[in-house]
Parts: C-alpha cells; sequence; structure tokens
C-alpha cells in the first residue's frame, strides 16, 4: 500500500507487521514516535504484542536481550544519549549472539546537548559488534527494518537500523508498506537456537578466561564478515518480492566514466543526487551511499571506486582528535589497492547543520586540492548565496 | 519370592531423588555463604525456573566456561541489569503462554546499588520476578569493598579501619524500606543460619504472581574474615543480635518476624569477624562504636519486634514457621 506516512509511522507499521513478541524503549527525541506508533498499534489491536514502557535506555536494552533469549522476536529504538546509555548492553547483547532489531533514529551526542541528526551516536557503538544498515529514504526504512529481522534470525547477531533523525523519521513522503502477507512470506517465525527452556537448561553469558576469550572474540569478527552475505540475500530476496531494492552493501549512481566519487552514509545521499542534477549537471559524478556500514564492506568499496582518481568521503560525525570516522575506514580499506582514488575527508551537518545542494561544488573543489583533504569541516554558514535560492 | 531389603532412614533419604538446581564442584570458597544460599533456592524454587544472574561471585564460580554448575536455565548478562533482563525474559514467557517462573540473582552490590534502578523498575512495573538478594555486606567478587549494604564501622579495603577512621562511615542502606515502599506483593530477609526459613519463603514468593523479594543474608568468611566453618554461627549470631532482624512483608507492610530466643550483645557477632576487629578494643572510639552499633540493633528490635515471647517457637529449623502478625502497634 502506496500511502503518506511519517518516517516513524512508517517504521512502527512496519515493525508491527513483522510481529514482534516484545518490545521495549525509552522516549528520547527523535526517536520517540516510532515506539508511540508501535505502542497505539497494539493498544488498537493491530499488533499482538507486549510493549514494555521501561525505566531506561538500558534497562530497554537489558529487556530485549532477555525476550530474546526466551524466545521470542524483540525490538527497540533509541538515539544518541540512549545509544550510549545502552552501549555496555549493546556490546553484550552482540558478543552473546543474540538476534534483535534496534532503529536508531541519529541524532547528535551531547556536550553540547542537542537533539537533531548527525551520525555520532552509532559511530559511537561501531564496535559493539552489531550490524549497522544506513538509510537514504523511508522507503529503505520500511524495507531495512523488514529485512533486519530477518538477517538478524539468520546470523543470531544484532541489527541495528540507521535513520536520520528528523530528516527521515518526521519526514512525510510516500512510502509503499509491504502488506503483512508480503511480510510473512519474507519472514519465517522467530527461531532462537538457544532458548531459555527448563526441558533443556543452558547456561548463556558465561565466564570465558584467556584460554578461550580470544577465538570467542576472533569468531564474532569472522562472523560479523560472513554476515554480508545474509545481508546481500535478504535484499536479493526482498526485491524478488516486492521489485526493489534497499540499497544492498553500497549503493551507486553515476556513469562509470566518472573519476570523481563522493560517498557518504544516510539521507544526504538524496541531496546530493539532487544537487548533483541542479547544479553541476554536465560533471560525470558518482555518488554512493554506504547501505553497510558494518559489518564494512571492503571488497564491495573497492569495486565500487574502480576508475575513480578522487574519492570525497562526506559524513556526518567526527572522530575528535582523528578526524572523519568513515573516511579512515575508506582510507584503510582502499590501502593498497591498485590505482585508488586519493581519499578526501569532509564533515559536515553536525547537530542538525542543514546541508543544502550547495555543498556539493564545495566537495568537488576538494577533489581540485594539490594533496588529499585528511578532514575538512565544512561551514556551511560562511557559503557562498546558493544559485537556486538560500531558501534550498 | 524375592528378598525384601531393609533400608536405613540415611539409605532411604539418600535415593530419595531430590532436585538440586546448582552442583557442587564449583569454584566458591570454603565456608561460602552465597553458594549454599543459591543452592537452597534454586532446590526449593525447583526445576521450572529461569534464573537471570547478576555479575558477582555466583556468576564467576559457577561458570567457567566450559563448565556450569546450573541445572536450570541460566543466563547472565551484566552487573547491573539482572531484574531488566529477568524482566524481559519474563514478558516473553508471558507473551507465549509459559508457566515458568523467573528468578533474579543479585549481590549487594547489583542490588543496593548499580542494579537499584533496574530493581526498582522491575517492581513498580509489578513483573512475575522472585529477585533474590544475596547480601555479603562488600563487593567481594572485587576485593572486599564497601557497598551501601556494608554495616557501620565495617572495615573493608575502601574502608579500612585505621588511626583517623574507624572503618565505613555511613550506615547499612535499609534497603527492604525502600523495596516495601513499592508495595509489593511479599517481600521477606532470611539467612543462611535458617534453611528452613529460606525454603519456606522461596515457596511463598513462587506461589504469588507478581514481583517478590528475598534477601538473604549471606557471610562471606573471606571478606568478612572469620574461618570457614563459622559461617552459620555468624549468620546466626547476627540474627541474634538483632543486627540481621528476619522478617516477611505482605504490600509493605510487617506480617511476621523470626523471633529471638535469647537477645544477644552485639560484641557477639563483632568478635566472631576480622571485618570488626578495630572495634573491640578500648579506645574511646571503639567503645563508642560498639555503642552505636548496639544502638541499632535495638532499634531494629524494637521496629520489627523481634524479641521473642511466651509461646513463640524457638529458633530451629522449624523457627520459619514463623509467629504471624508481626510487631504490636
Amino acid at each position: 500500500m502506496r500511502a503518506a506516512f511519517e518516517g516513524s509511522q512508517a517504521i512502527a507499521r512496519a515493525v508491527a507487521r513483522c510481529r514482534p513478541q516484545v518490545v521495549a524503549a525509552y522516549p528520547i527525541t527523535p526517536q520517540t514516535h516510532i515506539v508511540e506508533g508501535i505502542a497505539k498499534l497494539v493498544a488498537d489491536g493491530e499488533a499482538d504484542c507486549e510493549v514494555v514502557s521501561v525505566e531506561s535506555e538500558f534497562a530497554a536494552a537489558s529487556v530485549v536481550l532477555g525476550a530474546a533469549v526466551a524466545g521470542s522476536r524483540a525490538y527497540t529504538a533509541t538515539a544518541s544519549q540512549g545509544v550510549l546509555l545502552m552501549a555496555e548492553v549493546l556490546y553484550n547483547i552482540a558478543g552473546m549472539r543474540v538476534p534483535l532489531v534496534l532503529t536508531c533514529a541519529n541524532r547528535a551526542v551531547s556536550a553540547p546537548i542537542n537533539i537533531w541528526n548527525d551520525h555520532q551516536d552509532a559511530m559511537a557503538v561501531r564496535d559493539a559488534g552489531w550490524i549497522q544498515l544506513f538509510c537514504t529514504d523511508n522507503q529503505e526504512a520500511v524495507d531495512t527494518t523488514i529485512q533486519a529481522f530477518r538477517i538478524t534470525q539468520e546470523t543470531e547477531l544484532p541489527v541495528m537500523v540507521c535513520v536520520d533523525g528528523f530528516i527521515l523519521t518526521h519526514l512525510f513522503e510516500p512510502v509503499d508498506l509491504p502488506s503483512q502477507e508480503q511480510i510473512d512470506m519474507f519472514l519465517p517465525p522467530y527461531r532462537f537456537s538457544r532458548t531459555l527452556d527448563p526441558r533443556r537448561p543452558l547456561t548463556l553469558g558465561t565466564l570465558v578466561g584467556p584460554e578461550h576469550y580470544t577465538e570467542v572474540r576472533a569468531q564474532l569478527h569472522g562472523d560479523l564478515e560472513a554476515a554480508a552475505e545474509a545481508i546481500l540475500k535478504a535484499d536479493a530476496d526482498w526485491a524478488d518480492l516486492v521489485g526493489r531494492r534497499a540499497g544492498g552493501l553500497i549503493k551507486s549512481d553515476g556513469p562509470h566514466t566518472a573519476r570523481i566519487g563522493v560517498l557518504t552514509l544516510g539521507s544526504v545521499y538524496g541531496t546530493l543526487q539532487e544537487a548533483a542534477r541542479e547544479l553541476v549537471p554536465d560533471t560525470p559524478l558518482r555518488l554512493m551511499a554506504l547501505r553497510c556500514f558494518r559489518p564494512f564492506p571492503a571488497e564491495a568499496l573497492r569495486a565500487a571506486v574502480d576508475g575513480l582518481t578522487d574519492l570525497v568521503v562526506l559524513e556526518r560525525a567526527i572522530g575528535p582528535g582523528m578526524g572523519g570516522i568513515l573516511a579512515t575506514e575508506v582510507r584503510a580499506a582502499l590501502a593498497g589497492l591498485r590505482d585508488a582514488p586519493r581519499v578526501h575527508g569532509a564533515v559536515a551537518g553536525l547537530g542538525g547543520r542543514d546541508i543544502p545542494l550547495d555543498i556539493l561544488p564545495r566537495l568537488l573543489a576538494l577533489a581540485d586540492a594539490a594533496e588529499p583533504v585528511r578532514c575538512s569541516v565544512i561551514d556551511l554558514q560562511k557559503m557562498p548565496p546558493a544559485r537556486l535560492g538560500a531558501d534550498r | 519370592m524375592s528378598k525384601t531389603t531393609v533400608l536405613d532412614l540415611r539409605e532411604l533419604r539418600r535415593r530419595q531423588p531430590r532436585f538440586t538446581g546448582m552442583d557442587p564442584g564449583h569454584r566458591a570458597c570454603q565456608g561460602c555463604g552465597q553458594s549454599l544460599a543459591a543452592h537452597i533456592v534454586t532446590e526449593a524454587a525447583g526445576p521450572d525456573v529461569i534464573v537471570a544472574n547478576a555479575t558477582g561471585c555466583l556468576e564467576v564460580f559457577s561458570t567457567p566456561w566450559p563448565q556450569t554448575a546450573w541445572r536450570v536455565p541460566w543466563i547472565h548478562s551484566l552487573f547491573e541489569n539482572a531484574a531488566a533482563l529477568a524482566a524481559g525474559i519474563e514478558t516473553a514467557l508471558k507473551q507465549q503462554g509459559r508457566p515458568t517462573k523467573m528468578l533474579a540473582f543479585a549481590g549487594d552490590g547489583g542490588t543496593f546499588d548499580i542494579g537499584f534502578q533496574t530493581l526498582s523498575g522491575m517492581i513498580e512495573r509489578g513483573h512475575n520476578v522472585l529477585y533474590v538478594c544475596f547480601d555479603n555486606e562488600a563487593y567481594m567478587n572485587t576485593g572486599v569493598q564497601r557497598s551501601s549494604s556494608t554495616p557501620h564501622a565495617a572495615a573493608t579495603t575502601t574502608s579500612p579501619a585505621g588511626r583517623m577512621r574507624p572503618g565505613k562511615r555511613h550506615l547499612k542502606k535499609d534497603l527492604l524500606a525502600i523495596i516495601a515502599a513499592h508495595h509489593l506483593p511479599y517481600a521477606a530477609t532470611a539467612t543462611v543460619a535458617y534453611p528452613g526459613d529460606i525454603k519456606a519463603k522461596v515457596r511463598r514468593a513462587m506461589a504469588i504472581e507478581g514481583p517478590t523479594f528475598l534477601m538473604i543474608h549471606a557471610p562471606c568468611p573471606l571478606g568478612w574474615v572469620h574461618a570457614p566453618e563459622l559461617t552459620i554461627k555468624v549468620a546466626r549470631a547476627g540474627v541474634e543480635t538483632g543486627l540481621t532482624p528476619i522478617v516477611e512483608l505482605e504490600r509493605g507492610k510487617l506480617v511476621s518476624v523470626l523471633p529471638i530466643r535469647e537477645k544477644r550483645p552485639v560484641t557477639d557477632y563483632l568478635r566472631l569477624q576480622g571485618r570488626f576487629r578495630h572495634l573491640l578494643g578500648d579506645d574511646p572510639v571503639a567503645v563508642q562504636e560498639r555503642e552505636h552499633l548496639q544502638a541499632l540493633a535495638d532499634h531494629n528490635i524494637e521496629t520489627y519486634g523481634l524479641l521473642a515471647r511466651e509461646g513463640d517457637v524457638r529458633d530451629s529449623v522449624t523457627a520459619a514457621l514463623v509467629r504471624r502478625g508481626g510487631a504490636i502497634r
């Protein structure tokens, strides 16, 4: 059913149709509309699920962890400080290999306190062992949410679906909400291989000493890398069912002859596409959205940058003392590649600062630099007046 | 004709199948009060349970991978989330229509301090969980640091006794009163000195639909500095001096107490343990702190009406059948 939804409501409906049995969350802007939406669907009898309104994000993550190991499909959503308060549990969930889906309505991290969008929250837990998928629009948010439930079940690795706070969560746009029948065909009932059951007692979460710990952690790394296959397969199967993909590992747009590329995460991809059409229609340009940030798809990235001389990485987060987080990882992934493009780092859109179309010429200017630009924090306030009007 | 074998009582008992939730052979210290209490609780709770265990000694000594002491489904996640984890499992069980009872285990660190918030939230939301706090009055797993459950004036590694300080400066948190303020269906204290009482309280809690709380006083020979064989004696002295009130509350109201047969001075409890050694001398601070602790014990006795009356059962295993009705108002 194609209709206009607020992003959060579209996600809430998609989650409800995935038949979660336990949802636990704590309100935090800009995530709140999602769990409010789920609570209302449950209250109206449109979803059969226990909603636990807990006393903190820390408890929310702990509750869904408990529900998942007790054999129930479980879901939570949060953002920003909530992600950080959950951080200890997020590491624990991944380490215990528990299937869960979490929507992160990406938001800046305090201090200074700021409720608007950037990606610092997701970056803060990039090494927790979760699959992290970034969505460029609300259709992808819906499709990725549904796929996430299947990916987590197949891999027994938790999945974080990253959706730009406000920019997507509070945006009304037409979304095709898959039917219950379609989702039921795609998503088998929840099953967890180590469900806690008195008829078959298991001990989970044991103490592991130095003699085994390295192997356990290395396994997590290996399995997370291998999860790329399940992510691609879920997207392919989804495309067979509904006729559209949600971005695979990396989404790419532009001619093969392009020598300059821009790689980004999340909804700014749409801005860049429009900017390319409107502002530089005659410049061959390859735009890329990294959908799968964890596992980091190094091979797919190497293939995606083939033929480029310059790659600008635009990101909405910063690693103080280092610079761009994504740019650093991209450089590492491309290191040693023959004819690898020069990688330029750009940081913009922190704490909800608007990223207008005008950013694209500035990004392309980085590619003209004599030396690769390590980290350029683009101050959009000081940008020249927009060609298409300052209100864009 | 088949031959009749006559067995003595001991042999009959040995042959009787008896459920054990927690096997021996784990790595607890000799005389560990917590392992004893956990064994009694799981035995009384029976096999149809799931345990959510906080980080702490119990988790460490019972599950060094690839070994486990548990015969019931058991999960450890973190130090401060046992109650929330249990709440999540209980919610799933309820949603699935499974009758299994949920237990949460934590020490006093995981209960009084770092896990207090999730405990309060779990009780407030009314989850059907029996939360058991094994109270050994300090952070034993990390090497005997003070907790908010550590008694006043006890020496720990972070509240050491010295020339300027007589051990812990603060009072033991009255957690039971805070729990009682949640008006939960059932809350009780118990002690390893009275195993039958623990079992009776676990069975009561198991029969209740809703959040229940049991705090078991569990001496730690290493942290309290007493010989391993004195665990029960120390625990019993805690009861008989009034320092460890053993009570039951329903909806926050006192309904029964374990009566004290003969009240003993607090020094009978203090002198058994190295953590109070600095309080036994004649210097004015030691004398003052002993008076302070005696006043706390007297306060407990007064508040809960702990002194035995004519006709009360004596403190034995059958003292589990404690006086109903509690303090006279």
